[in-house]
């Protein structure tokens, strides 16, 4: 890669964001990479492959192991006027960095009266569904959706990765940029000049029966339920919500005066979660439009499982369509998997 | 500048050697105000003449008069809280009057002297006890950042001010303010060994006051605190820290370190927080008296007008100008907090994103629906029936 390629590409998912990457460091000599394993070997999912090789280890720096010394120190970075993109490893070790995170790079802006800008974005592969131990798998997008000051966003397609993290990368605001790591072998054209905003869902398909919203590694099988109910004569409206935090609450409300119907999903656990503020705001903006309660497909609220049970743990295709029937009052597959339930199976 | 060219090959194993002062702290004044020689710390006291500790003693003597205002205020109702910096005065000036103005600080909520030598304005500093503003100053124009209550987090921000320092090819350098309870926080080991890792010009002032809040410094460690950094292959200085003249020669070695790509150095000054933890602490439930008048004995702004009046200093005039400065500041202070007035609540909304979102625009609307509701209630405050 050299210059910045204006044709359209087909890349994986992964790619997509060190193209991102790749050409945000060419754009601004003040963005840097900062850390666990991030240079020499390209990072433990090869995200970052070939960046050290190309802007050399200032630029893109393998930090020592302490998560919550990469933000702080990130912190100062941007108090010196660089534009720090940081990576935690995994979802799961991005937990002794949260105090950093939530007190600090989320609060400076606002008790300074914006005089210090954070423009840090600080990217997590996050999710399950790749198989492995435990602190590899979490979803924990909404402690920091509850923390103001903090934008939190997604992306579920190689385009959606690369025009987003441009777009964070950009931002003065500071971001996390949450980044389904079981799509990133997944590809997708991409044109490297789209950047897109960092404050609105998209809608993926129309359809006006229910409306189905999710984001990151759950759109793509969101897309898969909508077509299986399309045989079936059912149009799923599905919305890809794209930021958590600020979440686009106007999009899901607009849809679902259309439909009459909500199902939220999401592989985070369901309690306090991005599902229960997206459907509290809708009831709270179009409960008169509303023909059904709201339903929600989610992981359970239990530990992250070991990887044998991710398939009962993680939304799919049939938990999902099992919830837009109950949305529509449609009796037959619940009760199906209800009596399969009661003699002990699951499929 | 590459930030790893310099890493070390191998990591240093502590190494007692690399700290200085373990035994017996450095000092270059007793506390009887005589000056006795230290050859690591005279060479660079060279330039401090009279009129130098002049102003290091108007210095110490402001901090404590702001310190002292500031305290009555909130036993007047005018202030909220108030962290005391007394007794720690020569720690603080000491320390700061070794910095040039584009060097970088990174304080917790105790360093006032910081402030006052940054030139801030006291009553804008004051706002944040007032509980009317988180952040006193604007950090950038005075290379100050804004007050951290998060024990020892600040320490992390000043290594990585120092690594972008470094990055610039710059020498600036950057320095951290903590305590002696902050020593036991991840973020400043962490800090060390990003420190040490990049070679920072970072400059890590522990006041060693003895106390966090109730803890005494041994809950922390069993042995001297400058000893943790020789772990991470930071040398030390363990300075007095009621000798201002000790503390401004240890960081300006230390300063001189950072400036010329030598890497970080920790001091720790070995003080004493004279007053309460906060203006809401009981002290007396935790430290005797005895102990506290032992300390008064060392205390650093007596020391250094024994120690002028010593040299043959006219310290009468001194004292006077000192007054009359201290007397300008405590004014201004206690009419610039007692002229604050509260502010416009419709900017609790404001800053948290450099541009508004739709969510929070809503929830000012909501605000201001029903503040108007409330005014145009009968009885309401808009009711002028």
């Amino acid at each position: 890669m050299t210059a910045v390629e204006t044709d359209i590409q087909t890349l994986q998912l992964g790619k997509a964001i060190g193209a991102a990457l790749h050409d945000a460091l060419e754009a601004d000599d003040k963005v840097f990479l900062m850390g666990e394993d991030i240079g020499q070997l390209g990072g433990v999912f090869r995200v970052t492959d070939g960046l050290q090789a190309t802007f050399g280890p200032q630029r893109v720096i393998d930090s020592p192991l302490a998560e919550s010394a990469i933000i702080g120190t990130a912190i100062g970075m941007a108090y010196r006027g660089y534009r720090p993109v940081v990576e935690i490893q995994f979802d799961g070790f991005i937990y002794p960095g949260f105090d950093q995170i939530v007190a600090q790079v989320a609060k400076l802006h606002y008790r300074t009266k914006g005089r210090v800008r954070m423009p840090l974005v600080i990217r997590v592969p996050y999710g399950g569904d790749i198989g492995s131990v435990e602190h590899h798998s979490e979803s924990p997008e909404s402690y920091f959706a509850h923390t103001a000051g903090l934008r939190v966003v997604t992306a579920a397609t190689p385009q959606e990765a690369y025009s987003t993290l441009r777009a964070a990368i950009a931002s003065d605001d500071p971001v996390l940029f949450f980044e389904p790591k079981s799509r990133y072998w997944s590809k997708g054209e991409v044109d490297r000049t789209i950047v897109r905003d960092l404050d609105t869902a998209t809608v993926l398909v129309p359809g006006r029966d229910v409306t189905l919203a999710t984001y990151g590694p759950v759109v793509q099988t969101a897309l898969q339920a909508a077509e299986a109910a399309a045989d079936e004569g059912i149009e799923i409206e599905v919305i890809d919500l794209r930021s958590i935090s600020p979440l686009d609450v106007d999009t899901v409300v607009a849809s679902v005066e259309r439909t009459g119907r909500l199902v939220v999903a999401h592989e985070a656990p369901k309690e306090a979660s991005v599902s229960s503020e997206l459907v509290a705001s809708v009831v709270e903006r179009a409960f008169a439009s509303l023909q059904a309660a709201p339903e929600r497909v989610t992981a359970y609220d239990t530990p992250y499982p070991p990887s044998a049970f991710e398939e009962s743990y993680l939304p799919s295709v049939d938990r999902i369509l099992d919830a837009v029937d109950r949305a529509l009052g449609r009796r037959h597959s619940r009760s199906a998997t209800g009596s399969m339930a009661m003699q002990g199976g699951t499929r | 500048m590459s930030l790893i060219e310099n890493r070390p090959l191998t990591v240093p194993a502590p190494n007692p050697a690399l700290a200085a002062g373990l035994d017996e702290p450095l000092s270059v004044l007793h506390p009887d105000g005589s000056r006795h020689a230290n050859e690591l710390l005279d060479p660079h006291l060279g330039d401090v003449d009279e009129h130098a500790l002049t102003d290091l003693y108007v210095d110490l003597s402001i901090l404590r008069r702001i310190d002292a205002e500031a305290f009555a205020l909130t036993r007047q109702g005018e202030l909220l809280l108030w962290p005391p910096a007394q007794g720690q005065e020569a720690a603080q000036i000491g320390s700061g009057r070794a910095l040039r103005d584009t060097d970088f600080v990174f304080g917790s909520y105790r360093e006032h002297g910081l402030a006052y030598l940054r030139g801030v304005d006291q009553g804008e500093a004051m706002r944040v006890w007032k509980g009317v503003q988180q952040s006193g100053w604007d950090p950038m124009e005075h290379h100050l950042a804004t007050p951290q209550i998060i024990i020892g987090a600040q320490s992390l921000h000043a290594t990585g001010y120092a690594m972008g320092a470094r990055m610039d090819g710059s020498d600036d350098v950057a320095v951290a303010y903590f305590g002696d309870g902050a020593t036991s926080e991840g973020d400043v080991n962490e800090a060390m060994v990003f420190a040490s890792a990049f070679q920072a010009p970072v400059i890590f002032v522990c006041q060693n006051n003895q106390y966090a809040i109730s803890e005494p410094v041994a809950v922390q460690s069993g042995f001297p605190l400058a000893l943790r950094p020789t772990g991470f292959g930071i040398p030390a200085l363990r300075v007095d820290g009621n000798d201002v003249l000790a503390v401004l020669a240890a960081t300006r070695i230390a300063v001189e370190r950072a400036r010329s790509g030598g890497g970080p150095t920790f001091i720790e000054a070995m003080t004493y927080r004279m007053g309460p933890h906060t203006s809401t602490d009981d002290p007396k439930r935790y430290r005797s008296e005895d102990e506290v008048a032992s300390w008064r004995e060392k205390d650093p702004i007596v020391r250094l007008e024994r120690h002028l009046e010593q040299t043959g200093a006219p310290i009468a005039r001194i004292r006077e100008e000192a007054k009359i400065r201290c007397d300008a500041v405590a004014k201004e202070l206690r009419a610039a907090v007692t002229a604050v007035s509260v502010p416009d609540h419709r900017t609790l909304f404001s800053n948290v994103y450099t541009t508004p979102t739709k969510r929070l625009e809503r929830q000012l609307a909501e605000h201001d629906a029903f503040v108007a509701s409330i005014e145009a209630a009968p009885g309401g405050h808009g009711d002028h029936a």
